[in-house]
């Protein structure tokens, strides 16, 4: 028999460890001038350096360092007066050099904290992830399996490899382990996750999107018997990616935990990978052998040492806190805690905050992407972010109805026009022809010949009985294709049925 | 007294990705008797005390701008490649992890 | 023309006495002479070369400045990559590849139009001491052609002894200039780390490798020197700061006053005697030129060779992990259902010799988890602590000398069965690569016992390569006095074909 979540929780408890890869936003690699621009032609943002040609030589790119830098002031890190790179060795065909430039036992940034606020079951709780380093290393290049049945590395014949990736700066963000989050673990890591992101957009480092692999997370969980000190045995799930999936992969790992460790079997050290569709993960191929990364300084590379004037900088100007601006937002919107952690839960605090700063009132802006726009989304079952509709659009299409240009109904129309694809709200409205009918006179005649049709309900209104005018109303409106104005059809209808003001 | 058994040669040619034939294996170990105990002489003055040198010249914080310049073409990335298809890299099949 | 000296040469072209055409030819002539018996080329570029010599010709008919050096031929080390031409480092894993990018040498070597006939012979992977290496066969001392040349660099050296070309570029890890040259009768210099580029430099060592000039006297090996150093922000270790005036340092030669430590580690047991009497009277020579001579100590010289054969070997076995049959160069058992894993084995089997595959496997010891400390983490305090026996010394001296090597050339084939005599070679050059300083080797005369060169060299501290060439030069003037011709004239005439 399967066990519940309730189960796992009530004997044993998680325990977390998040290590986060962000690719930086630079505009050239880490360690040559090669574009990071994505998508390129196959092996063409190459150079002598990331395709580890014979006595080519890694330089650092500043920027990347200072974008670093940036996340560990932001992260509440200490900076390290010196640093270095080290290599690590193994062998892997998307690994050009066969090591990859990283950093070991001297990262640029240790010791630093995320504070995460989840709502619990006694309310809003602050959880503090503890940060034990943030480090800068080197993205692979990307190979493509041909053969086999399923296109994945298992049965393919041979694989084709583009290094366009090598070497785009990663930042690795890892945290300390993370105990005490009990049955709220997977909602912690998956809060934490979104605050990482939330932090690392708002310094402009990176474009953390999750779905193009620009923010990758590796969960590691384990589980003790509540009360135990120590550490139960943990597995790592590899590049979980959406938000979603981290707080899935985790809830799925402990159950499988449990369900050995309640048969008496032990949980194997090893990594696993997400499956989106399941929900559930697979063990990667366990090592016969540990691999030995013979880890030693980079000798082409300098030692990093910032001084302290660059780190005050660099700290005097980092943006709002993400925590804080939220604040901030849910008091010049007004918003209650509930509608609040709604937007944050949906994922659509920046998109609305986008399309308010356009000038919609946020009311209107917070109702269309959380109430029409999410619903669609949900059932094409994409992110928000992926639809096609952007914020100008909805604070158009808000201005739109303040004008009495649209109705809510018409709105709608437009919407899904736009997430149909069929262009900008200007576009669509052209397209399908919307427009609200305003002319008294078409009304008018929609009015008497719904009369005539349905006669005893006309005269159920001649007689004072004025619910009964909702159903001639929508009658009107299904006449005039929705485009009418309700409110006005009303007047009419009331006024032409003699109970006018 | 340092020394390398045949399994140890092995084993760190296998992680150093060369095949090697018993006869190399064996006397490889017996070469590494000697050679390991030449070069461990190292240990008898490394104290504690001493800082280790990664790099001969005390120079810090060596950057360049965050600046593209232009790549190799594609075709002069796979000049040397000993096979290719598709503007890529063809290599043997890759037994690991996804 | 081709025994003259390269300012010489240069002298001429500028003159219109002879062209770079004309030189360049007579250079080929004899790499096809003589290369057969010496072997010092592996790949000669007569046509880049040629038609290099005519656009420098042609500039010259143009009234166009030309830089010092301009038309006269150059012999490259095999381990600097030119864009184009065959570069295998000696080692059949590179077998056929044309690098699509110039090293940093290259474009200054190309900037300051010095031609290049090509690429010489070296140990694989500049790993060892006498290009007995060589995937492809060793190269032969021209003073004796069933002598080593000395190593890695014993392409470059040999080709100056033969006059194949009057300069060349060498690469010095452990010794690979100066060890040849003492054992050819050549000058080689190893600048400071970081003065010279290491970009397109193939490395074996990234904390040990630099390049340097190779020549026939003092002021060629100077007017090189400046022509290839210089900042390069391709490469993170490059040194940003101008040059050593070395070429002023060359013309000048003047010791007066200058104190010479002799290393007293490096001058005893173990040296040949005739290696022992040059020394002595070149140290005499310089005396009698007005430098005071001391004697100094470096205690840890004597771990350097140890703590050297842990670190070279450890980055080695890093650096070479990109060839591996996927990208470029060799590669072999891709049939049909083969992983890329074996044929990487398969490959690096093939294509490596026997001693890069010992070192790779040596330092990948030195690496692993739980003997880093004990090797790696030792051989670098070692590091520390030869660098403080330097300083120390050259708080009391200017330059610090002693034998560049302690025997002559060896027999080919002698010491090959044997790494650690074979190591024993750099025994008194592996010291000032620990510490990142500027070493040279000039000859000092011939063994009497065996009449080979022997060679004596000069360090000098970091940035100040300038002190080398003014006591090279000083001594090189004094022995020429005294011989009353170069050295090289002395060596055997190659029959030629
Ligand atoms: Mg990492
Ligand atoms: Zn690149």
């Amino acid at each position: 028999m399967a066990l519940t979540y309730d189960d796992v929780i009530a004997k044993y408890e998680p325990v977390l460890g998040l290590e986060v890869h962000v690719e930086l936003n630079t505009k050239s690699k880490m360690f040559c001038g090669c574009t990071t621009v994505f998508g390129g032609e196959p092996n063409t943002q190459t150079c002598p350096v990331c395709l580890a040609l014979p006595g080519a030589l890694p330089t650092v790119n500043e920027k990347a360092i200072e974008s670093t830098i940036k996340i560990g002031l932001a992260l509440n890190c200490s900076i390290a007066p010196f640093s270095r790179f080290a290599r690590k060795n193994y062998f892997y065909p998307d690994m050009p050099k066969n090591f990859q430039i990283s950093q070991y036992d001297e990262p640029i940034c240790v010791n630093g904290y995320v504070d995460v606020e989840i709502e619990t079951d006694e309310g809003p709780m602050v959880f503090r992830i503890e940060v034990e380093r943030v480090h800068m290393e080197e993205d692979t290049g990307k190979s493509l399996h041909v053969g086999g049945a399923t296109g994945r590395i298992h049965g393919a014949e041979y694989s084709l490899l583009d290094y366009n990736r090598a070497g785009i700066p990663l930042v690795e963000i890892v945290t300390k382990i993370v105990p005490g989050t009990g049955k709220y673990a997977p909602e912690v890591a998956k809060a934490y996750v979104a605050e990482l992101r939330d932090i690392l957009r708002s310094l402009g480092v990176s474009d953390v999107k999750m779905e193009q692999g620009s923010l990758r997370c590796d969960a590691n969980v384990s589980l003790r018997l509540i009360g135990a000190e120590t550490l139960g045995t943990r597995s790592e799930t590899k590049n979980v990616n959406s938000l979603r999936s981290v707080e899935r992969a985790i809830r799925g790992e402990m159950i499988r935990h449990a369900e050995l460790l309640n048969k008496g079997e032990r949980v194997v050290q090893e990594t696993r990978h997400f499956q989106e569709d399941s929900g559930l993960t697979r063990s990667g191929r366990s090592k016969e052998q540990a691999e030995d990364y013979r880890y030693f300084p980079e000798p082409d590379l300098i030692p990093v040492a910032p001084d302290a004037t660059w780190i005050e900088t660099l700290r005097a100007g980092l943006p709002e806190r993400p925590s804080i601006h939220r604040k901030r937002l849910q008091e010049a919107w007004a918003v209650p805690d509930k509608e609040m952690a709604a937007m944050i839960n949906a994922d659509v605090l920046n998109i609305v905050e986008a399309t308010v700063n356009l000038g919609a009132d946020p009311t209107k802006a917070r109702s269309w992407w959380l109430g029409e726009i999410s619903r669609i989304a949900n059932d094409k079952d994409v992110a928000i972010a992926d639809l096609t509709i952007t914020p100008s659009d909805v604070a158009e299409i808000v201005a739109l109805v303040n004008t009495g240009e649209l109705t809510d109904k018409l709105a709608r129309q437009v919407i899904e026009g736009v997430i149909a694809g069929e262009g900008k709200p200007a576009a669509v409205i052209a397209a399908r022809g919307i427009k609200v009918v305003n002319d008294d006179g078409a009304l008018m005649a929609a009015i008497e010949k719904v009369c005539a049709e349905q006669p005893e309900t006309a005269e159920k209104i001649r007689n004072g009985h004025l619910p009964a005018a909702g159903a001639l109303i929508g009658a009107v409106m299904k006449e005039t294709k929705g485009q009418a104005d309700a409110a006005r059809v009303r007047t009419l209808l009331l006024s032409h049925l003699g109970q006018g003001e | 007294m340092s020394s390398l058994s045949r399994d140890d040669v092995a084993n760190l040619a296998r992680l150093a990705r060369i095949e090697m034939s018993e006869a190399e294996l064996i006397s490889l170990s017996s070469e590494f008797t000697v050679i390991l105990d030449a070069v461990a002489r190292v240990q008898e003055v490394a104290g504690a005390d001493v800082e280790p040198t990664s790099h001969p010249l005390p120079l810090r914080n060596v950057f360049r701008p965050d600046v593209v310049i232009p790549s190799l073409t594609s075709g002069e990335a796979l000049s040397g490649a000993p096979a290719q298809e598709e503007s890529r890299f063809r290599v043997p099949q890759i037994l690991g992890e996804e | 023309m081709i025994r003259l000296s390269a300012v010489d040469m240069a002298a001429q072209i500028a003159s219109g006495q002879t062209s770079s055409v004309a030189l360049t030819q007579a250079h080929l002539d004899r790499i096809a002479s003589v290369d057969t018996d010496v072997h010092a080329f592996l790949f000669v570029d007569s046509q880049g070369a040629l038609a290099q010599a005519a656009a420098v010709d042609a500039k010259r008919a143009a009234g166009e400045k030309l830089s010092p050096l301009a038309g006269v031929p150059l012999a490259l080390k095999d381990v600097m990559t030119q864009k184009g031409v065959p570069t295998t480092a000696g080692s059949k894993i590179l077998e056929g590849w044309r690098p699509p990018y110039d090293s940093t040498v290259v474009v200054n070597l190309k900037k300051n139009d010095i031609v290049i006939l090509g690429k010489t012979n070296m140990d694989e992977f500049a790993m060892g001491s006498s290009t007995e290496n060589s995937a492809y066969g060793p190269t032969h001392n021209p003073w004796d052609l069933t002598r080593i040349p000395g190593g890695s660099g014993g392409g470059s050296s040999a080709a100056l002894a033969a006059f194949e070309a009057p300069l060349a570029i060498g690469t010095d890890t452990g010794g690979s200039i100066r060890q040849p040259a003492a054992v050819t009768g050549t000058v080689g210099v190893k600048p400071t780390y970081g003065g010279v580029s290491r970009f397109g430099l193939i490395a074996f060592s990234s904390s040990l490798d630099q390049a340097g000039p190779c020549a026939r006297t003092v002021l060629d090996a100077a007017l090189l020197h400046e022509a290839i150093a210089g900042h390069d922000p391709k490469d993170s270790t490059s040194i940003n700061a101008p040059v050593p005036q070395v070429v002023k340092a060359a013309k000048s030669g003047d010791v007066k006053g200058m104190k010479i430590g002799v290393v007293k580690e490096l001058n005893g047991d173990g040296y040949q005697s005739g290696v022992r009497t040059r020394f002595e009277e070149s140290l005499e020579l310089l005396a009698a030129a007005g430098a005071e001579i001391i004697e100094v100590s470096a205690p840890n010289f004597e771990y350097a060779l140890a703590a050297y054969y842990l670190i070279a070997p450890s980055e080695c076995s890093s650096n070479l992990a990109r060839f591996d049959a996927m990208r470029y160069g060799l590669r072999i058992g891709d049939v049909n259902g083969a992983s890329a894993e074996s044929v990487m084995n398969l490959t690096r089997e093939v294509g490596f010799g026997r001693e890069v595959k010992r070192r790779i496997i040596l330092g990948t010891y030195a690496l692993s988890s739980g003997y880093y400390d004990a090797y790696y983490g030792s051989a670098q305090k070692v590091r520390t602590l030869i660098t403080q026996d330097f300083n120390k010394a050259f708080e009391k001296c200017d330059v610090m000398v002693s034998p560049t090597c302690p025997t002559t050339a060896f027999k080919i084939g002698e010491k090959s069965n044997d790494p650690i005599a074979m190591y024993l070679n750099d025994i008194a050059t592996i010291p000032v690569n620990m510490a990142g300083i500027g070493g040279m080797s000039l000859p000092s005369g011939l063994a009497p016992e065996d009449g080979l060169p022997v060679g004596f060299q000069i360090m000098a501290p970091a940035m100040q390569d300038q002190r080398m060439y003014l006591v090279g030069a000083a001594l090189e003037a004094a022995l020429l006095t005294k011989w009353g011709a170069p050295l090289l004239s002395q060596a055997p005439a190659l029959a030629g074909k």
